[in-house]
């Protein structure tokens, strides 16, 4: 036993320290344009020569072909906008609420809805093109013109109509695999507007530089989102709310089936050079923490939406002002904000699921509420180091309940509308089916994002004294962990110091002594 | 042994002594201004290189340091360290008093003898507690990312870098006094030089 443990060890030395001497063997994969391959031009199926009037028609010529895709579509979260966690109802179908737009309302309100893959809302068909065509169209408003200038009959409304119908059959015989461009018409203007939300996620990255996304990048890897969110049957993998975006840790090298959603996925979990001590941090330090040092590095980002300035009237009406990065700062319908550029992140334990409250949660209103947390602690082994976008926020509450409120916001019974925040709340809760007392407040909240997109390349990856450091360390938070460089004993190096300056002074002593006894001698 | 003899001299160092003795002096230098540097009390190779250089060196230092062991058993020169405390308090008492009054060293080295008893008992130590328990914690806090595999939770991270930082603060107070003992031989070169050439020339 005892032989055993010695050879191991002696073993691990050796084999280490033989290490050293080897050259870096593992060359990263070049990461070429990838041409996907299609077997079939849609431009020549019959059925999508015809002529359109409706979205719902449109699919229905999709389904012609494609018979499954609407069945297996409805099952997810891009359909249902539901994600259910034991009791809880998660998602803008359910019980979810943000510190930005705040609610959805159950998609009452018509404003959210934009997004929402179906042609109209849950009502009807799904929207194919919305993922799936090449050609961008306002649908709604290309369909009712349509519709309208048929309707006139006159030559010159025809020729209109024509060429709307032209436009129409492109965007249906253009059909792919989802660009960035089509997953980002949503993703990129998550809470309302460009890069509001995710601070790694905006219209930059349609057409990003390598700098920007090292794998994105169109002078880097050119990956689509698909690339690595590379889905089965409709399902697109990630992480929804609680739910992690992986099952296990395990690489494509020890298993070609397993989707390609993380960075070990594709660089394993010992990505950096044979040796090199970077491999000795993958266990705590999740890849994103050293290399997306900042995020929202071309357009700005929101972090911080004060509700309960809202209101404010100019001249008795609504105004809105503009502050840095030429962006709004104050609306009377929204309240104050603030943007930021080249944002710093904040670092927590992450095991890749979230908490995140509903409009059922009890809060405590005295703290400043976490809408959104990370789940993760120091001796989960599954937890990393990982780095978030915190976007404070200050929203309603139910004073009496103790439950966070959401507000109607759009429509014309909506707080954007009437600025009422009594009925907008009344109305909002109503779709909600959650009571409201009747009287709010507002309170401090927090939402947390995953900062996961916006890798740069190696190269700029963080230093190691961005964290291993005495002073302003990016982890100075973590303070149950062990690190050197940035932990030390003020005691032990204090005495450490007087025994080192100490044996000088004795020797000066000594040796001074020793000089003058000489000479006298 | 044949005691060699020559102008007064000892011939008390013999090739590959003089050359570890030298070479530890190299790696241990490196060692303390890497680690130090490591331990964040300043910058000076930056970080990274920092910890390449250290851990290369200490490892390097390990294997050397078991050929030194193979040497000492083999070669019997371990009974240098054998701890004495015959004649232990008149060197104490030369390096307190004596030493300043022109007295000679109460310990005549030899070929067999080659440390008085205080070095025996400093370097005994030196050699068998402070840098074993420095390279035990290294290879620990080295390979910190094996020990959930072997089972070890004989010590914290925390617990080996405090152990590892304490005693190279021992070690660095050890060779600031070792280095000045040094020039206490017949003149202040000529232990020094009896490192280098092996030979050394004692007090008449």
């Amino acid at each position: 036993m005892k032989n055993k443990t010695f050879i191991m060890l002696f073993s691990t030395v050796l084999g280490a320290w033989l290490s050293v001497w080897q050259s870096d063997l593992c060359h990263a994969a070049q990461m070429g344009n990838e041409k996907r391959q299609t077997t079939t031009d849609h431009s020549k199926h019959k059925v999508l020569q015809q002529e359109f009037s409706t979205g719902d028609d449109i699919t229905k010529a999709c389904l012609s072909c494609h018979t499954e895709t609407d069945s297996q579509f409805h099952k997810t979260i891009h359909w249902t906008w539901i994600a259910e966690e034991g009791e809880k109802q998660l998602g803008k179908g359910g019980d979810s609420l943000n510190n930005y737009c705040i609610s959805s309302n159950k998609m009452n309100d018509k404003g959210c809805s934009k997004c929402h893959t179906g042609w109209n809302a849950k009502e009807g068909e799904v929207n194919c093109l919305l993922c799936h065509s090449q050609k961008e169209v306002n649908w709604d408003e290309t369909f009712e013109d349509f519709r309208f200038f048929k309707e006139e009959g006159d030559d010159e409304s025809k020729a209109l109509a024509a060429e709307l119908q032209g436009n129409i059959h492109k965007a249906v015989t253009d059909i792919g695999l989802p660009t960035r461009k089509n997953c980002g018409s949503c993703h990129f203007f998550g809470g309302g507007g460009d890069g509001v939300k995710h601070g790694d996620l905006d219209s930059s990255l349609t057409h990003p530089d390598k700098m920007l996304d090292v794998h994105m990048g169109t002078n880097g890897g050119n990956f689509t989102c698909f690339r690595c969110h590379s889905g089965k049957l409709h399902n697109i993998p990630g992480r929804i709310y609680s739910q992690k975006a992986y099952e296990d840790r395990r690489s494509l090298v020890e298993d070609d089936t397993i989707s390609k959603i993380t960075c070990e996925s594709c660089h394993t979990a010992t990505p950096h050079k044979e040796n090199a001590k970077m491999n000795d941090h993958t266990d705590k330090v999740a890849c994103q923490a050293c290399h997306i040092p900042d995020f929202a590095r071309v357009n700005p980002t929101k972090m911080s939406w004060d509700w309960s300035k809202s209101g404010r009237l100019k001249d008795g009406k609504p105004y809105k002002t503009k502050g840095p990065y030429d962006k709004e700062n104050y609306l009377s319908i929204k309240g104050e904000m603030k943007w930021e550029k080249n944002v710093k992140p904040e670092y927590f334990w992450f095991n890749g699921s979230m908490s995140s409250l509903t409009t059922k949660d009890v809060i405590d209103p005295s703290t400043t509420v976490a809408v959104s947390q990370p789940n993760g602690n120091i001796n989960d082994p599954d937890s990393r180091i990982f780095p978030f976008k915190i976007h404070h926020g200050v929203q309603p509450y139910d004073l009496e309940y103790k439950t966070l409120l959401a507000p109607l916001l759009s429509g014309k019974d909506g707080y954007w509308t009437t600025l009422d925040w009594q009925n907008a709340l009344q109305k909002g809760m109503d779709f909600s089916g959650v009571p409201f007392s009747g009287k709010f407040d507002f309170v401090k909240s927090t939402f947390a994002y995953p900062t996961t997109h916006m890798v740069m390349p190696k190269a700029n990856a963080l230093a190691c004294t961005e964290c291993h450091v005495r002073t302003n360390s990016r982890l100075a938070s973590f303070g149950e962990l062990y690190m050197p460089g940035r932990d030390y004993y003020k005691e032990i190096d204090f005495g450490g110091w007087i025994l080192v300056f100490g044996a000088f002074a004795g020797i000066l002593l000594h040796g001074t002594l020793r000089f003058f006894s000489g000479k006298r001698k | 042994m044949e005691q060699k003899t020559h102008m007064n001299g000892l011939y008390l160092y013999s090739r590959y002594e003089r050359f570890w003795h030298w070479f530890q002096m190299l790696l241990i230098s490196i060692l303390i201004v890497t680690g130090l540097e490591i331990h964040g009390s300043y910058s000076l190779l930056g970080f990274e290189k920092a910890v390449h250089v250290h851990n290369f060196t200490g490892i390097t230092w390990l294997v050397s340091f078991f050929i030194f062991i193979f040497w000492l058993f083999t070669t019997g020169e371990w009974k240098q360290y054998i701890p004495t405390t015959k004649k232990i308090m008149a060197v104490v008492k030369y390096y307190l008093v004596d030493i300043f009054r022109g007295k000679p060293n109460p310990v005549k080295k030899s070929i067999d003898a080659k440390h008085n008893p205080l070095q025996r008992i400093s370097y005994l130590s030196v050699i068998s507690l402070l840098l074993p328990i420095q390279m035990f914690t290294g290879i620990l806090y080295y390979t910190y990312n094996e020990w959930q595999i072997w089972g070890q939770n004989f010590l914290t991270l925390r617990q080996t870098a405090l152990l590892h930082v304490i005693v190279s603060f021992l070690i660095l107070s050890f060779i600031i006094i070792h280095v000045y003992m040094t020039t206490t031989g017949h003149t202040p070169l000529s232990y020094i030089k009896g490192m280098i050439t092996g030979w050394e020339k004692e007090k008449l």
